[in-house]
């Protein structure tokens, strides 16, 4: 972000750079930022919250008023994340026991995906795979698990974005469940530690590594599983 | 492990460096236009994914809402942006800050780049200053910038 801020700058404009990471704007020194401890992804910190995403964006623009630069404050709220705390959400039953228990669980959250849909929700499925071939792609990371080659798979794209399509469906539908925005990384945390999908792509991150994949690592987020390590 | 763990994990990586860089003052708040660059790899519904590595850019008019994400890196959280666009993208925030006057006007067009990127120099020697020529052609002022 600190680069573009530099590159807009030059080419005539006057830029103010929210910060989410102090280290890279101290270092990157882009005319006007404000650091933000939000979590990542939420730089206006809070969802549906206007008054506060209004005082985070009038914050940025008072440093405006400077006349030299780089200019480097701190807003004086954080936000925390809550990726130690999943989510409370339970799982609707499984739909057929005659499947692997991560497929059937799919199934299972399909109608509260559909109600996310249904109230007009934005959805980020869809990268590769949507919503019906979601139970394709978790069977395809089973397989993987257990030592098939992802190439196996019948599906269009690439195991980095079935990965994340099968996660926004999961945060999607358990959004629903539990009836309110979840905390940031709270429905990643839930779907890693508490669901059987968690458990498969995390064995398939395994398995993938193992194979010498070289995308392993970006399976899933590396704060989920930091016990497999670095490329 | 949350977010403390990947800021101190990304402490030290190679940043570029800016030799002489540009600050321009802008105009008063209340008389400038005002766009939002974002690099949460935003898209229209429909439209092409971000390929891994791109350092291109998507536009969008202002009263764009329907849009999507497929920003590659999944080291951040997308349930606030699922319910709320306005956390990375403050079009809302931005219309009534110059319903009240505090800024003269939304730009009409705004931009998503993608974050998480390993090469910037198309960015500084091509994307960012077609950015930078659209953005003050529409007579942008201010750019407010949103990572993710």
């Amino acid at each position: 972000m600190g680069t573009i801020a530099h590159t807009l700058e030059q080419g005539g404009l006057s830029t103010v750079s929210i910060a989410l990471i102090r280290d890279h704007v101290e270092r990157l020194q882009p005319p006007r930022a404000l650091y933000c401890e939000f979590p990542l992804g939420r730089p206006l910190g809070k969802p549906d919250d206007a008054v506060f995403q209004r005082s985070v964006i009038e914050s940025a623009f008072a440093l405006l008023e400077a006349t030299s630069g780089p200019v480097l404050e701190d807003y004086p709220e954080s936000v925390a994340d809550a990726a130690d705390e999943p989510l409370s959400c339970p799982l609707p039953a499984a739909d057929d026991t005659s499947t692997h228990p991560a497929v059937s669980e799919s199934r299972g959250l399909r109608n509260a995906y559909n109600r996310h849909i249904a109230a007009g929700g934005r959805t980020l499925v869809g990268r590769a795979v949507g919503p019906d071939q979601i139970p394709d792609a978790i069977a395809a990371f089973v397989a993987v698990a257990e030592g098939s080659s992802w190439k196996a798979a019948d599906l269009p794209g690439h195991p980095l974005q079935w990965s994340r399509d099968i996660t926004s469906y999961y945060e999607e539908a358990a959004a629903v469940l539990v009836d309110h925005v979840p905390a940031a990384r709270a429905a990643e945390s839930w779907l890693y530690q508490k669901t059987e999908t968690g458990k498969v792509l995390k064995a398939a991150r395994k398995a993938l590594k193992e194979a010498d994949e070289s995308f392993w690592f970006y399976l899933i987020p590396f704060t989920q599983n930091p016990e497999l390590g670095r490329p | 492990m949350s977010d403390s763990a990947i800021r101190a994990g990304t402490q030290g990586l190679p940043m570029p460096s800016f030799e002489d860089p540009a600050f321009r003052v802008p105009p008063p708040l209340s008389e400038a236009t005002v766009a939002v660059v974002t690099t949460a790899g935003l898209q229209k519904v429909g439209e092409e994914i971000w390929d891994a590595g791109s350092e291109a850019f998507r536009v969008f008019d202002k009263d764009d809402r329907d849009l999507t994400c497929s920003h590659l890196s999944n080291n951040w959280d997308r349930s606030g942006l699922v319910a709320d666009l306005n956390v990375a993208y403050p079009l809302d925030r931005l219309e009534e800050l110059a319903a009240d006057g505090v800024i003269g006007a939304v730009a009409p067009r705004h931009l998503s780049f993608m974050g998480a990127l390993q090469s910037l120099s198309v960015i500084r020697e091509d994307s960012g200053p077609a950015a930078a020529k659209l953005l003050v052609e529409d007579g942008v002022d201010v750019a407010l910038l949103t990572p993710v």
